[in-house]
């Protein structure tokens, strides 16, 4: 078993463009009980001074796990994803993430180490739009429980 | 939205609470609107296989839930710059029923130069943390 310890510091190419929908922000908003009226209408949104809807600040995770799976849907990580927990998250914005945005993806793997039974992977998502400006960063740590423990 | 006067801010002191509930059809709704299908998410009988108590909440889930306090103090959703969680203990969401939540946001660090507040999060499930070191920072 166990993740294999060469792929820390291994970076992917950056993902094909993700388009962020105005719906697709509303049904996440709606998804975790969001409030704001900046998350559904445009007009709210423009009075803040964005462009569109703005996504609730865990959105990027939805840009960010397509990436991810790069790295758990290869059998040479070995990753087990029945055995996977989640451990950590952090989203850094650098501005917000808006309808109308399209988004590129490049996942670096920070770390992988072993410990009490545990194998901790951590990546790194760095989001940019199309011009190449950053947007955010997603730092997500996935704990790989070893097959004696369970 | 009016938003929160820096100045008249004081560490250690609640801005927001609110109580949440989660029922499997929310679990279900997020599973689509985030495209994380995880089995352990809706299905009974895969959580249990895999040593769970039973379906849980998306970690991803709790974590969106209780930002949204903070959102709405700041009144600007662009206003969190930074946001992180560690996921210490899973919510088990019954059929039928629900799994309440509360929530929490206090100061925790003022920083007047670069006029950004720490609100730290408080986010309890049966009188248990479910999140630790909740923290986000918002821009004011």
């Amino acid at each position: 078993m166990g993740l294999n310890p060469s792929y820390a510091g291994r970076t992917y190419p950056a993902t094909a463009p993700y388009a962020v929908g105005r719906e697709h922000v509303r049904d996440f908003a709606r998804a975790v009980q969001a409030t704001h009226p900046a998350h559904r209408d445009p007009e709210a949104a423009r009075a803040l001074g964005y462009a569109d809807v703005v996504a609730p600040p865990t959105f990027a995770v939805v840009v960010a796990q397509r990436a991810e799976a790069q790295l758990i849907e290869d059998p040479e990580a070995g990753i087990d994803f029945s055995r996977v927990v989640h451990a950590d998250e952090r989203f850094t914005h650098h501005r917000p993430v808006v309808a109308g945005d399209e988004l590129v993806t490049e996942l670096h793997v920070d770390q992988v180490v072993e410990r009490a039974g545990l194998a901790m992977v951590t990546t790194r998502c760095e989001i940019a739009d199309a011009d190449g400006a950053p947007v955010a960063t997603v730092v997500s740590t996935l704990a790989v429980r070893g097959e004696a423990s369970s | 939205m009016s938003r929160p006067d820096l100045a008249a801010l004081e560490v250690g002191a609640e801005v927001a609470s609110r109580t949440v509930q989660v029922t499997r059809q929310d679990l279900v709704r997020y599973a689509g609107a985030s495209g994380d299908l995880n089995p352990i998410h809706w299905n009974e009988r895969f959580a249990r296989e895999v040593g769970l108590p039973g379906v849980i909440a998306h970690g991803m889930l709790t974590m969106g839930l209780a930002v949204d306090v903070v959102t709405a103090w700041a009144g600007d959703p662009g206003a969190v710059v930074d946001y992180g969680v560690r996921f210490t203990r899973p919510v088990p969401v019954p059929d039928p029923g629900s799994a309440e939540l509360l929530l929490t946001a206090t100061v925790g660090v003022i920083d007047t130069e670069a006029r950004t507040v720490r609100v730290d999060l408080t986010v309890t499930h049966e009188g248990a943390r479910v999140l630790g070191r909740a923290q986000a920072v918002v821009r004011l």
